[in-house]
């Protein structure tokens, strides 16, 4: 590369960064002051871009209009913010963290929909800005005068966050609250008022990073979980809470992603590497290298410790053998009654409840977040294939042998990941889970990159509806059977114990890190097995049973069912995938039905749906008893 | 007297600037009952946390049966023969008060990796004579989220003898009990240090406690070992009046 280009990608990693670091700026904000891990953030971004848009369009494509657009957009974005925290973050400050993930979720969903709606499904392209369309010379190479104010906005954007909370009373409040949220509230700060202000300002920060870049990016559906993942990133690498680390994270994230596609396909003696390819990936290499030497980030600190006992999660119970036995009947019945339709329904309800015990089986009893558990399930399923398409394998042999390609990455990814904890520990699992996503993606010669696979059928004697059926059931339901005997094992039990105390587990002796690390391989061998058999059912497969959109409906259908309890996970699996198939038969917008039916059972059950039922039905025997 | 079961000797710690503890001797045989007293901030959690591998020592040498331990984790300490109760308790709330105890009985067995194995049943005779000893049997199905303040305390005792030890160091056992609950609980540690031989370093607040209980008692000001002997040597001695019994009147 020459000195000029060099130069060039430089500045436009610089670009990128500002927006970048506007997003991550307010998701650490309201992480700071509320922590609550808002999943919706992504979703302001791209609300910023599509808002933006419109209002230039009516305003005009003068200067004025312009400036006038984003600027009001940015502060339409912040509204949003305001109306979803009143709505329904306040009434859920005080359940369980999981809880409000499960919510910011459901405004994803909310959010998505509402802009199919308003904007439709094609991408819009934004107006160049006006005034500063033309191209500066620099260094022989042509830069857009656009880009090179957009760069000076994320310095100028960071002084003026500095002012606002080092000189403002306001500032005084977020910055106590942020170290000590406890504190400030038995000082008798209002709080509600506090996250209400703090949320509009992060959600205008969003709205104004996805309005300034309108005249770069076209506006699209799938800008809200990519922009949450990258905003993720940026927080977690700087340190979350920490502005001055979110704009050095987005400065150097912005420039090893620019980098990348400016040095192209380097041949070195024997072989060439495309670095363009690894764009997707460097962010999330670069995240997994600084938590492991730095575990809060690289101006980050610590986090401080809870002062109030957090709440006690309730022992576990087995479910009762009788009534296993009643659904095992129903479920053994139903191919005598029911038409293919449903049997393959029932199948892929079978892998998803797996994958959402082996999911729970980690964030219960083991207490570890993962934001990127598809990565199990899709390794699982692309194992599969690959033995049998590429390796020639008999389909018996590929369907033994994939899960266990699934738990050996499980193996090696876990080995990073229980060396975090809380926030940093779900980020690593969602940096892992995109860098398979993104090699999955690239690797054509493998997967067939993007097109995924076909013709992923089982052997001859497997391939009737009943019996792919009956082999389905059987596997998931061994695998969830054996999960839930592992948590009343002397294992399942130091799991639980290494999450309540590891200060008091250690100092009995038990290596906590070494048990998480095998539960973690554990439930990646089980979800792979999920992946494996929803892949032969399917006959195909793509890279989206990797994707965060797989992660998130995992968590989903965890959450949905409650985490407290065993059965929970099960009932989520099964109500998610029946409802979305449901729903999206008779509407385009099922997602956004889907979010609202999530968001009415956060406010009104707050311990999910099988905790909840578990609360009413405790409450009737006593009025009754 | 008995060879040492632990010997301190020139014990440092610094946080920052702050010599928390500096050049701490001391030494402890089976069977024996030594209190660590001091004001707040003496440096006494610090010591205790030295001593089971929490905390790594800048300099100074701890032996346990003669052999040095400093630089090994928590949990091969443990596994050396000490155990552990804190100042603030730490155990697992939601298991019940019975399971805490079979977890450090698993443990010691070093049969935690058993996956297939149902954990309620087994070690649960080891488990209900442990809670028997410190009175919490008829507690033993209750979830330690909702137990009372002392009961912990004596949860996290159970837990501690659990593994057989050699040394126990128990941080404050007796606080959050009632004056009366506190003496018992501290005649039933002596009782158990004697017939089974363990060593007892433990920090208490409650002077009934320490003159009535201890065989010998050190004193801690700021990092800095003031005095030590027999409890009535060290109540007479005048720089303990000074800077701690004094501060109390």
């Amino acid at each position: 590369m020459t000195f000029p280009s060099f130069f060039i990608q430089l500045l436009n990693g610089l670009t990128d960064a500002s927006s970048l670091f506007l997003v991550s700026a307010g998701l650490s904000l309201i992480f700071g002051v509320t922590r609550i891990v808002n999943f919706a953030h992504g979703s302001l971004y791209m609300l910023g871009l599509y808002v933006a848009y419109s209002l230039i369009q009516a305003l005009g494509r003068s200067p004025f209009g312009f400036w006038t657009g984003v600027i009001l957009a940015a502060l339409v974005v912040g509204v949003v913010g305001v109306v979803i925290e009143v709505l329904v973050l306040r009434r859920i400050y005080r359940a369980p963290e999981l809880f409000q993930l499960l919510a910011t979720f459901a405004i994803v969903l909310v959010v998505k929909d509402a802009a199919l709606y308003l904007w439709g499904s094609e991408d819009l392209v934004g107006p160049r800005a006006p005034g500063l369309a033309m191209a500066v010379d620099i260094l022989g190479k042509r830069m857009p005068a656009y880009d090179l104010l957009l760069i000076a906005i994320g310095p100028v954007m960071l002084g003026l966050l500095w002012l606002l909370l080092q000189r403002t009373r306001w500032g005084a409040l977020v910055r106590a609250a942020t170290q000590d949220r406890e504190m400030v509230g038995a000082l008798g700060v209002d709080q509600a008022k506090l996250f209400t202000s703090v949320f509009f300002v992060g959600a205008m920060l969003a709205g104004l990073g996805g309005a300034l870049q309108i005249p770069r990016e076209p506006a699209n559906l799938d800008l809200d979980l990519s922009v949450i993942a990258d905003a993720f990133v940026v927080t977690v690498v700087g340190g979350l809470g920490s502005l001055p680390g979110a704009l050095l994270a987005a400065i150097l994230i912005g420039v090893a992603k620019a980098m990348c596609i400016g040095v192209g396909t380097v041949r070195l003696p024997g072989f060439e590497v495309d670095f363009s390819r690894l764009v997707l990936v460097v962010e999330f290499v670069i995240m997994g290298v600084v938590l492991v030497l730095r575990p809060y980030g690289l101006l980050g600190k610590p986090p401080a410790v809870a002062r109030a006992a957090a709440s006690v999660p309730p022992p576990l119970r087995s479910p009762r053998w009788q009534t296993a036995l009643v659904w095992i009947a129903l479920l053994l019945a139903a191919p005598l009654v029911s038409d293919d339709y449903f049997a393959a329904l029932l199948i892929d309800i079978a892998c998803f409840a797996l994958f959402a015990v082996s999911l729970h089986f980690i964030m219960g009893p083991a207490g570890m977040i993962s934001f990127g558990h598809a990565a199990y399930f899709g390794l699982g399923a692309y194992a599969g294939a690959v033995l049998l398409k590429r390796a020639g394998l008999p389909m018996e042999a590929a369907f033994l042998l994939a899960p266990f390609v699934a738990a050996a990455f499980a193996l090696l990814y876990g080995w990073f990941c229980v060396r975090l904890s809380g926030v940093y520990l779900a980020m690593l699992t969602l940096a892992f889970a995109q860098i398979t996503w993104s090699i999955v993606f690239q690797w054509d010669s493998l997967t067939s990159g993007s097109n995924g696979m076909i013709g992923i059928w089982p052997a001859a004697w497997l391939s009737g509806k009943t019996a792919y059926y009956y082999l389905a059931i059987v596997c998931c339901g061994l695998g969830i059977a054996f999960l839930w005997r592992v948590l009343f094992s002397p294992f399942g039990y130091t799991l639980r114990a290494g999450r309540d105390s590891p200060l008091r587990a250690e100092v009995i002796g038990i290596n906590v890190r070494g048990f998480q690390w095998m539960a973690f391989v554990l439930a990646g061998a089980m979800a792979g097995v999920a992946g494996t058999v929803f892949a032969f059912s399917k006959g195909s497969i793509s890279p989206s049973a990797t994707s965060i959109s797989q992660s998130t409906d995992g968590l989903v259908m965890v959450l949905l069912g409650g985490v407290e309890t065993l059965t929970g996970p099960v009932v989520g699996a099964g109500l998610f995938t029946w409802l979305r198939d449901v729903l999206a038969r008779e509407t385009d917008y099922w997602r956004a039905v889907f979010g609202l039916i999530i968001l009415a059972i956060v406010v009104l059950f707050p311990q999910g749906l099988v905790g909840g039922l578990k609360a009413l039905f405790g409450r009737w025997q006593e009025r009754n008893a | 007297m008995s060879p040492s079961v632990l010997e301190v000797d020139g014990l440092h710690k610094a946080f920052g600037g702050v010599q928390a503890v500096k050049d701490v001797s001391f030494a402890l045989s089976a069977g024996e009952l030594l209190a660590m007293i001091g004001p707040n901030g003496a440096g006494k959690s610090t010591c205790f946390n030295m001593l089971n591998g929490q905390l790594v020592p800048d300099s100074g040498v701890v032996r346990l049966d003669g052999r040095d331990i400093v630089g090994l984790s928590p949990r091969a300490i443990w596994r050396l023969g000490v155990g552990r109760t804190f100042q603030i308790t730490a155990t697992f709330a939601s298991l019940s008060v019975r399971e805490n105890v079979q977890m450090a009985l698993y443990s010691h067995a070093g049969q935690l990796g058993r996956m297939l194995a149902r954990f309620g049943t087994a070690k649960k005779e080891e488990a209900d004579s442990l809670l028997a000893q410190v009175g919490m049997l008829d507690q033993a199905e209750r979830s330690c989220g909702v137990l009372a303040y002392g009961d912990l305390k004596r949860v996290e005792l159970a837990m501690a003898l659990a593994n057989s030890p050699r040394l126990l160091l128990m941080d404050e056992p007796t606080a959050g009990m009632a004056p009366r609950e506190r003496v018992a609980l501290m005649e039933l540690t002596a009782r158990l240090a004697r017939a089974q031989k363990i060593a007892i370093l433990f920090t208490e607040h409650d002077m009934d406690v320490v003159f009535g209980q201890a065989d010998h008692v050190i004193v801690l000001d700021r990092g800095r070992l003031i005095a030590g002997g027999r409890p009535e040597d060290v109540r007479n001695n005048a720089d303990v009046r000074a800077v701690y019994l004094g501060s109390m009147h």
